[in-house]
């Protein structure tokens, strides 16, 4: 395909806006960095839908597990912010692995639902133990990343880089293949040899480490955790609407759809309740119309 | 007497969930699509009434039958304006259709929430009831809407009943949802019979908004609570099975009451979302489900 020329050029766009912070306001910094962190969420969510074809509707789970865990070990053990993390990112595995084992037995939209109702019993749950984990209030934490828009918008960005380009390698790679030939046609695939279980399984597990550990970088970005912010279905909602915009199987087009999609929300924000009114609607009639996304109707001359 | 209590209301709301799945679990059966603007349909269908009957001047009965209509249009809209043109579109893989079909319905519903927010308020309504008063079951005071709830969901239940298993249109019904190619080849034409089933399931849902915006009172912030309810119960049943629905929607419906009535409101949902993990590891057709 392109690879020969994606790579420096994606390198390029990243030194490109490496550069924003010398150019434009700390309220465009925020938000973009608000966009970048979302733009991690959408792009694991992207490898799971677009590659494994497995319709994850809970992805505000991964996020919320990693986000909490992080979140926990800081207000209440003030662990230092890498290690918390760390080990956001690692909780988001182990809570993927326990919902994909099982549920990577189910198909459509059986596997769709199990993960609904994860997002449904964890937003209970921390409602249920809100001595702890706050509630619907949520936790302030002791530690934030960086005080001054520009470091906070270097780090968003170098972590969206870092993400991005480990997710999109890796989708064209062989082994992205081998996951868009298992959700394809998951016989074929395992007659052609594949262990198409064992592919899906680490996809799910890809997908959680980034949701995880974006989900606990954003919290530090922010300075406090709560369901409103990364486990309330609006917010999974929000990261596949993004994904499904920019494109789905292109990984880089969730990127592109979920920066849109934040920008979007705060130039409609003077439209009050009707801004998510405004924002579903071009994403259904995009979906209706270019299903291929931002990214599949730019491409479309070049790839058919 | 606790335990009449939770019998009786549990009956009231297990019978009005039971209405708004049936009808979900219909379009399941027939066209295979999943709904996922069911709650917002629902929430229009009892905000509807709920204006009719109050503002509008049309007074409780008008009003309801006001609600009704405004579920039957908006199913139809759905329908035409979102499922259809999926359904259809050349430029959508076959395999990715059923991805888009709820990706689309459930940005619809997103649409239809914000736009009763915006209209209405999400202030919670209730919907003028039928008729006033309350009765004695048993020792239990009950208001009389909640037996007219319980009465009309079995109604209209029955009314489904007999259309599908006995009158000829049902049998097309029936025969849609076994072998819809056997179906054309016979010279009906599936998207005729589609638009009558969503009508169907818009008089369905209609009915059951309006029960509930009389009984528990609507907002346009249940809509995803109500979507994610009646998938539960229709997964919990068995996908496309109404006599399962009807279990479901039991099940479901008197597992929250009597954990409503235990002392934690908050968490009503809670043991049916871990019934629904159970059901669906052990048995993921459901319990009545065919494979």
């Amino acid at each position: 395909m392109l690879k020969s020329k994606t790579f420096p050029s994606l390198v390029g766009i990243l030194l490109l806006l490496a550069l924003l912070p010398f150019g434009v306001s700390g309220y465009i910094l925020g938000l973009l960095t608000l966009g970048y962190y979302t733009a991690v969420f959408a792009m694991s969510w992207d490898l799971l839908f677009g590659f494994a074809g497995e319709v994850n509707f809970g992805p505000s789970f991964l996020i919320g597990v990693g986000a909490y865990t992080a979140g926990l070990l800081n207000h209440y053990y003030t662990w230092p912010i890498w290690a918390c993390v760390i080990s956001g990112g690692a909780m988001s595995i182990i809570a993927g692995l326990l919902l994909a084992v099982p549920a990577l037995r189910l198909k459509g939209p059986y596997f769709g639902l199990v993960t609904l109702v994860a997002v449904l019993m964890l937003q209970n749950f921390i409602v249920l133990f809100a001595g702890i984990t706050g509630g619907e209030i949520g936790l302030d934490l002791p530690d934030v990343l960086a005080v001054d828009d520009g470091s906070n918008y270097w780090i968003a960005l170098a972590f969206m880089g870092v993400s991005g380009l480990i997710l999109f390698g890796l989708s064209r790679s062989a082994v992205g293949l081998i996951l868009q030939a298992s959700g394809q046609d998951a016989v074929q695939a395992g007659a052609l040899g594949f262990n198409v279980t064992k592919h899906k399984l680490a996809a799910f597990c890809i997908s959680a480490l980034f949701s995880g550990l974006s989900g606990a970088m954003l919290i530090f970005y922010e300075g406090t955790v709560s369901v409103g912010t990364v486990v309330d279905i609006a917010v999974g909602v929000q990261v596949i609407i993004a994904a499904v915009l920019g494109g789905r199987r292109t990984i880089l087009g969730a990127a592109l759809g979920a920066v849109f999609l934040i920008g979007m929300g705060e130039m409609l924000r003077p439209l009050g309740e009707a801004s998510t009114f405004v924002v579903s609607a071009i994403a259904l009639v995009t979906i209706m119309f270019v299903p291929g996304g931002f990214l599949g109707a730019l491409l479309h001359g070049e790839k058919r | 007497m606790k335990f009449l209590q939770i019998l009786v209301d549990g009956f009231a709301i297990s019978s009005l969930y039971g209405v708004g799945a049936i009808g979900f679990t219909l379009i399941f059966g027939v066209s295979g699509v999943l709904n996922l603007s069911h709650g917002s349909i629902m929430v229009a269908a009892a905000i509807g009434a709920w204006a009719m009957a109050g503002d509008l001047g049309f007074g409780a009965v008008g009003g309801a039958a006001g609600g009704v209509a405004v579920g039957v249009a908006l199913a139809l809209i759905t329908y035409t304006l979102v499922v259809r043109p999926i359904q259809t579109s050349s430029r959508i893989a076959r395999e990715e259709k059923e991805i888009f079909v709820l990706t689309g319905t459930l940005l619809w519903g997103i649409m239809v929430q914000e736009a009763l927010a915006y209209l209405f308020t999400s202030n919670p309504k209730t919907v003028r009831p039928l008729i006033a008063g309350v009765v004695d079951i048993f020792g239990v005071r009950t208001p009389t809407q909640e037996i007219l709830t319980a009465l009309i969901s079995w109604a209209a239940i029955g009314l489904l009943w007999l259309l599908v298993n006995r009158t000829k249109a049902g049998k097309v019904l029936l025969a849609a949802s076994i072998n819809p190619r056997g179906l054309t080849l016979l010279g009906f034409e599936l998207p005729t019979i589609y638009f009558w089933v969503w009508a169907l399931y818009g008089l369905l849902a209609g009915v059951a908004g309006v029960l509930l915006g009389s009984f528990l009172g609507v907002s346009s912030d249940n809509v995803g609570q109500l979507t994610a309810s009646a998938f539960s119960i229709v997964v919990l049943g068995g996908l496309g099975s109404v006599t399962g629905s009807l279990i479901g929607a039991y099940v479901v419906g008197y597992l929250e009451t009597i954990t409503a009535y235990s002392g934690a409101p908050s968490i009503r949902t809670v043991p049916v979302l871990l019934l629904l993990v159970l059901v669906v590891y052990i048995r993921p057709q459901g319990l009545m489900g065919r494979r």
